[in-house]
């Protein structure tokens, strides 16, 4: 344990604002982008290999990840009837807007993808937004990364080189379990493998981050955020094991799926809820800041 | 002062920016101690003893600025043989009655003085108290004889100085430390302070607000710094004074033009019943000969002639028999008995709001619900209209609502930016408000009310004999606007009075005795001068001298600091270049200066009255103090006070401790109220064992009727608490921001707990007292968006004899842990209490 | 342009009446913050907020002493104890920083800068996304419930451009808040430091007036008695986008590697390994 930090505050009050979002609005939304954004990668390395099964099953997710995220994202606004305000300007220096942006043009392609795949309707168009949507699907899955990181939260903000990872990961790890959970499992074995490097890479990202941030990364190791990150950790390795094993067991496949979504869910329910703990305690932004101070400074 | 006027403290933080030493003296540290040099922490009710010790300080090291001593005031001057100090008599002054509680202050006169009238006829005699008539004093001094016997080698032992030496000899600092709980350094760093900040080149300032006026001394707490302040000649000079900051907006208006009850116009005495039979008969008792104050048979006759027109005439003693007699005390708290008892049937209320805003709110409350009638003037449904619907008899079960009789009539009041007219400051300062938009509804402006209640009832009046004083006032004002609102401007002008030609007049030197000149007030005479309205002048500090003349108008005559001839030395010379303010230019052979000269004009300093001179030829070219009979400024006061020539420290009423320097612990003249309805705590009891205080806080006014309704401030102190020190909620086991209970003998309140070290335990007589402080700005309804107990209903009704204020700076207490008990249950605790 | 316009708040002379809290919220029409008794000192504000703009904070302090743990029956003598000997007042309010981390954030442009040099939200253009709430690395800006919007301190925009100063300094009445030319105001800090470092109070310090810190200095900045974090303030703030560029570099890289990740996965020997796919899909 890390001795408790010495620091003084005003009356042991946040120095920064939490981040007001809602839950499950938010993080679910983080996961449907993740989803989505993986899902349009594998569609699209499924109409490559021809994969077909498992392609129908990624565009659909896709889609659905992308326009339930959407509509998540509006019911979390304070005026959702300006919702489409986000498309007023684009704004480099937001996220917000960036990945605005981003999943409209995500959201767009991947129902065009979707529809044409259910429908038979105009393959090609189909498939021409499918392509670009390997483009705009890996970006919908990590841009949410930089979405919190770009905050003054300091357990977000401290960890904008992992959490990227972490999310792609998730994301890798939730498009692969809706894989396993849709196809067949003869049919599913890339999505098997995807789950599988999913998980692996969501752990081991996150074992980094948390070992990185050192004091910082305490809000994701202590309280609900901490048994959250444990259980997503936990399920995630043994989804990620049954995935590994599960062949064409369907019950298996089943099981890990299950896992490896509660396990993506766990993930961004926990870095939601360790955000807010950094942000509510002023040692987490007093006493770096203050570190920082005082090593600038000549003793 | 920064707590409660916060606006008047951006002075006190300009001159800290200019160099000057700020100390603060509070039983508490507060937002005022927090931007002074020192907070010197004291026990509530002993700041007589620590001023008493500066005196002593002063006197001891002959640190008084002597020069100005020995010219201005009367510390030359030899006090009668009979008069006996209270070093003497353990206590008490010569002329104590017990049986009355008052004194004859015959013996306390100058040597040689004449014969006089009997003592109880005498101003501080027993009719002069129990009218509260040392009110009178806001405008001019007492009746002491001009020219009396002096030693201006100040050894003779009965001359003013040697008798204050004597008097405050036993006042040291180790006594500060007994009593007040100073340390002998802190009250070293304030002596040496005070002193070197005093003299010709530099000068010192005291300024107080309630805390020196609501205790049972109160009068003599401003008595003991005004004789600090005049030995270091700090009075009458730039950057001297003792500055007194009111409760309210216009408190000194509403005294100067006063709304009491023994006070007419311009510190006119109310006539008493027992003493004043005609006109003459006033006249004679009522001052000197002496002085400006010689002339008041021209203000008085010029305030008939204001309020009575063609129909006061020189037969008919001009209306003086119009005037309405005291028989006694009409005081509030006295009123409040009266109702009790069944002898005072109606009651307007208006502006304030008695059932939490004054003293023992129980008592109050009871007088309410004994009335016939009662009439409520206010902005919000205040607690005094609403008492018999939800006050806290009704829970405890003394009261219901279906046996109180009395019939309210709640009539909804304009506020002070829905009405245009005057607000007087604590500077004399006369500043015109416009209206600046018009009030809701029903509500109407005060003066609206008074002026269409006077005309229906006149137009209701009969030929009786009994209705001809309201008959025959002046009722005349011009109308304005669709409620036909009275014009104020009128009002002023008929305030500042008119000559025979109808013109206004310039200045009260101008009033007549013979009937010719009208003034409704004669200290605001020239408020209207030139027919313009002079408190409506507004030219910025940045276009004129820094004594700003030209930015409203002061009282009188536009002065903006009094008595200023005491800012030169006796030859009219400045005491310094750096002090000049006022001085005789003897080539043209008149006073000027920065500011108006509080002076004639042109008489010379060495002017020597002729024998049987009156008014103000009777004062010497070197009498600065224009408005006492003698010109000069009173160490020790011959005549006029309730409680004795001199201040002397009596412990609270109600105190933990017991009075060290005399066996007379308390102030034995104050007034009080021996009733059941409203016991006190005995001295020194061990039920009651902490000292207890109640102040205000920079977010509220008063009881909350103006700010508890406003979300804004309301918000910003949205609870009652009570303020402990840490080792006091240690021993009682508080908690910051949980629950307390207040008990005394009146009644038993609960607040939050703020524990905090601005409050200190302090050690007095070897023993560790812990003081509480109480806020009273909550009451249960007054349209409040939060509410709490009444602080006030803690209270003792008990008051200063001079002035009739209340005692409610200090008093003793307990405190328990957690929430007061409810209903029949918390009549049992407090029984349990007064049972002791 | 117009010049660039500045709150400067000297701590030293502040009263703690809060007026300008009051000023403040008469003015903007905001509404009320609850009726709660926070046992904070005289603090019941406790921050800023969406309907909070001023907030004067209140902090009582005592000289070192040592504290006896066994309390008892007190027996603590006058002065000299652990009495407080200082109560720090200050009104805090949004920095207006040059690089404002809620502005850049805002993915609407509800947030702009005025020609005053501020930072301001277009109430009819915000959607209450929210984010520019924890962009602020000092806790002003915040949404209000029910409302649904961001708010937060305008430097009164609109009597700025009437040629009014804002409410709180016009109502402050111990010009503890200055408002003016930020250039200005940062020589008459400068000033009242010197002064004060000479008058011995050498703890005296100001916080935001350098542009060369975190955000870019601030357009509101403080003279304090104690170190920032005393009065809730952060010791070093930095605006978080000054580190979005590498943000997007790492998150392109885990966009690269989840693409490359999939990609993997449906060829060649790696997909073999978890038997099924194609053999299943032939059968």
């Amino acid at each position: 344990m890390v001795p408790e930090a010495e620091f003084r505050s005003y009356y042991g009050r946040p120095v920064i604002k939490a981040p007001i979002w809602h839950e499950p609005h938010m993080p679910t939304y983080l996961y449907l982008g993740g989803l989505s954004g993986a899902s349009s990668v594998m569609a699209v390395m499924a109409r490559l290999t021809g994969h077909d099964r498992l392609g129908r099953t990624a565009r659909v997710a896709a889609a659905l990840g992308a326009s339930a995220g959407a509509g998540l994202l509006a019911a979390e606004l304070g005026r959702p009837e300006r919702f489409l305000n986000m498309l007023r300007v684009f704004k480099p220096t937001s996220p917000m807007s960036v990945g605005s942006w981003i999943l409209a043009v995500q959201g767009g392609l991947s129902a065009v993808a979707a529809s044409s795949e259910l429908t038979g309707m105009l393959p090609a168009v189909g498939d021409a937004a499918l392509l670009a949507t390997g483009v705009t699907g890996p970006l919908t899955a990590t841009y949410t990364a930089v979405l919190v990181a770009d905050t003054a939260v300091p357990a977000w903000h401290e960890a904008y080189r992992e959490l990227p990872f972490l999310f792609a990961g998730s994301a890798l790890a939730s498009a692969g379990a809706a894989g396993m959970l849709a196809t067949p499992p003869a049919q599913a074995g890339p999505a098997r493998a995807v789950a599988v490097l999913g998980a692996a890479m969501e752990t081991v990202a996150g074992a980094v981050m948390e070992r990185r941030l050192g004091p910082a990364g305490e809000p994701y190791q202590l309280g609900r955020a901490g048994v959250l990150m444990r259980s997503a950790r936990a399920q995630a390795a043994g989804g990620g094991l049954l995935a590994a094993v599960a062949g064409r067991s369907r019950a298996l496949a089943a099981v890990s799926g299950l896992a490896l979504t509660a396990g993506a869910l766990c993930t961004r329910f926990g870095i939601l809820a360790a955000g807010r703990a950094s942000a509510a305690d002023p040692k987490y932004t007093v006493v770096p800041q203050r570190r920082r101070l005082d090593g600038e400074r000549p003793t | 002062m920064a707590e409660c006027h916060p606006v008047g403290f951006q002075w006190v933080v300009e001159a800290r920016a200019r160099g000057a030493k700020v100390f603060h003296v509070d039983p508490r540290f507060t937002r005022t101690s927090a931007l002074a040099d020192r907070h010197l922490p004291i026990r509530a009710g002993s700041d007589i003893v620590l001023l008493g010790a500066l005196i002593n300080h002063v006197l001891g090291n002959e640190l008084d600025f002597r020069e100005y001593v020995l010219a201005y005031t009367n510390a030359a001057t030899l006090v009668s043989e009979d008069f006996r100090d209270t070093e003497d008599l353990d206590g008490l002054f010569s002329g104590f009655d017990p049986e009355t509680r008052t004194y004859d202050p015959v013996s306390w006169s100058y040597a040689d003085t004449p014969a006089q009238a009997p003592g109880e006829q005498l101003e501080g005699g027993r009719y002069h108290a129990e009218a509260a008539g040392a009110d009178r004093y806001g405008a001019a001094g007492a009746a002491a004889p001009p020219g009396p016997r002096t030693d201006p080698t100040l050894r003779h032992p009965r001359c003013v100085y040697q008798i204050l030496r004597r008097h405050f000899a036993r006042y040291t600092p180790e006594l500060v430390e007994q009593l007040c709980g100073i340390s002998r350094e802190d009250f070293a760093e304030l002596a040496d302070a005070i002193t070197a900040n005093s003299g010709r080149e530099r000068t010192t300032t005291w300024v107080y607000s309630v805390g020196w006026t609501q205790h049972t001394v109160g009068a003599q707490y401003i008595r003991t710094a005004s004789i600090l302040q005049l030995l270091l000649g700090n009075v009458g000079r730039p950057g001297g004074g003792i500055l007194a900051l009111r409760g309210h907006a216009s408190i000194q208006g509403s005294t100067d033009i006063p709304t009491l009850f023994n006070l007419l116009p311009g510190y006119l005495t109310m006539p008493h019943a027992h003493r004043h039979e005609g006109l003459d008969d006033y006249l004679a008792t009522e001052g000197g000969e002496t002085g400006f104050w010689g002339h008041r048979r021209s203000y008085l006759v010029s305030l008939l002639k204001a309020w009575w027109g063609e129909a006061a005439t020189e037969e008919n003693d001009f209306c003086f028999g119009h005037l309405p007699r005291l028989t006694g005390d009409h005081g509030h708290y006295t009123t409040v008995m009266g109702q009790i008892d069944g002898t005072v049937k109606g009651y307007f209320v208006v502006g304030e709001n008695p059932a939490v805003g004054s003293s023992g709110g129980r008592a109050q409350r009871l007088g309410l619900a004994n009335l016939d009638w009662l009439v409520v003037r206010d902005l919000t449904l205040v607690e005094t209209a609403t008492f018999w619907l939800d006050g806290p008899e009704l829970e405890t079960g003394e009261m219901r609502t279906e046996d109180i009789a009395t019939e309210v009539f709640f009539l909804p009041a304009a506020s002070h930016v829905e009405k245009e007219g005057t607000f007087t400051n604590t500077q004399r300062l006369l500043q015109w408000r416009e209206k600046a938009l018009d009030p809701p509804g029903e509500c109407r402006s005060d003066l609206w009310f008074y002026y269409h209640l006077g005309r229906l009832i006149r137009q209701r009046l009969t030929g009786d004999e009994i209705d001809r004083p309201v008959r025959e006032l002046t009722w005349d004002y011009p109308e304005e606007g669709e409620h036909r609102d009275p014009s104020a401007q009128a009002v002023l002008r008929e305030i500042n009075g008119v000559g025979p030609d109808g013109r206004a007049l310039s200045s009260y030197t101008q009033l007549e005795p013979d009937g010719s000149t009208r003034c409704g007030c004669w200290i605001y005479c020239g408020v209207y001068a030139d027919e313009v309205n002079q408190a409506a002048r507004r030219r910025p500090g940045s276009e004129q001298s820094f004594v700003a003349p030209e930015w409203g108008w002061a009282w009188p005559a536009n002065m903006r600091i009094l008595y200023n001839r005491a800012s030169a030395d006796p030859e009219g010379r400045p005491w310094s270049e750096r002090k000049a303010y006022v001085w005789w230019d003897a080539e043209r052979g008149e006073w000027t200066g920065y500011d108006v000269p509080d002076f004639e004009r042109t008489k010379p300093p060495g002017y020597v009255p002729p024998e049987d001179a009156t008014a103000e030829a009777a004062l010497a070219g070197t009498a600065p103090f224009i408005m006492q009979t003698d010109g000069k400024g009173w160490l020790y006061v011959p005549v006029g006070l309730a409680d004795g020539p001199l201040p002397a420290h009596y412990e609270p009423h109600e105190s933990p401790v017991g009075n060290p320097l005399y066996g007379q612990q308390a102030n034995p003249a104050r007034k009080i109220y021996p009733r059941p309805e409203s016991p006190y705590n005995p001295p020194e009891s061990p039920r009651y064992p902490y000292v207890l205080t109640t102040y205000r806080l920079t977010e509220h006014h008063t009881a909350g009727a103006m700010s508890r309704p406003l979300a804004y401030l309301a918000e910003l102190q949205p609870e009652l608490f009570c303020e402990v020190s840490p080792e006091l909620a240690a021993e009682l086991g508080l908690v910051n921001g949980e629950w307390a209970t207040i008990v005394t003998s009146r009644t038993v309140i609960e607040a939050r707990v703020l524990v905090t070290g601005r409050v200190r335990p302090l050690r007095i007589q070897g023993r560790t007292i812990h003081q509480v402080g109480l806020p009273y700005h909550w009451g249960w309804g007054g349209g409040g968006l939060v509410t709490g107990d009444v602080t006030n209903d803690l209270l003792p009704l008990v008051l200063d004899p001079n002035v009739y204020i209340q005692e409610s700076k200090v008093m003793t207490c307990d405190v328990r842990r957690g929430r007061r008990p409810r209903g029949p249950a918390m009549l049992a605790l407090l029984e349990e209490y007064r049972r002791g | 342009m117009a010049e660039r316009m500045g709150f400067f708040t000297d701590t030293s002379i502040c009263i703690g009446c809060k007026a300008c809290e009051v000023a403040c919220k008469e003015w903007n029409q905001l509404p009320d913050d609850g009726f709660v008794f926070e046992a904070t000192s005289y603090d019941n504000t406790g921050a800023l907020g969406a309907s909070t703009w001023r907030h004067v904070a209140f902090i009582e302090q005592s000289r070192p002493v040592r504290v006896d743990s066994d309390g008892g029956d007190g027996g603590v003598d006058g002065g000299g104890d652990g009495g407080v000997d200082r109560w720090l007042m200050s009104s805090d309010v949004c920095k207006h920083c040059t690089n404002a981390a809620c502005l850049d954030v805002c993915p609407t442009g509800a947030l702009f800068r005025t020609e005053f040099g501020t930072v301001v939200v277009q109430a009819d253009i915000c959607n209450g996304c929210g984010y520019c709430v924890p962009a602020c690395p000092f806790g002003v800006i915040d949404r209000r419930e029910g409302d649904g919007r961001a708010w937060k301190c305008t430097m009164c925009y609109d009597r700025q451009i009437g040629g009014l100063e804002p409410a709180c300094a016009k109502a402050c009445p111990t010009d503890s808040i200055q408002f003016g030319p930020l250039d200005e105001l940062r020589e008459r800090a400068a000033d009242r430091l010197a002064r004060l470092h000479a008058d011995g109070h050498a703890e005296a310090r100001l916080y935001g007036e350098s542009p060369d810190d975190g955000v870019g200095g601030a357009g509101a900045f403080f003279l304090l008695l104690d170190e920032p974090e005393v009065y809730g303030l952060p010791p070093d703030p930095v605006a978080t986008t000054r580190d979005l560029p590498s943000m997007w570099r790492w998150a392109g890289a885990a966009a690269l590697s989840l693409a490359g990740a999939v990609a993997v996965t449906f060829t060649g020997t790696f997909t073999g390994a978890f038997a099924g796919g194609r053999k299943g899909a032939r059968r």
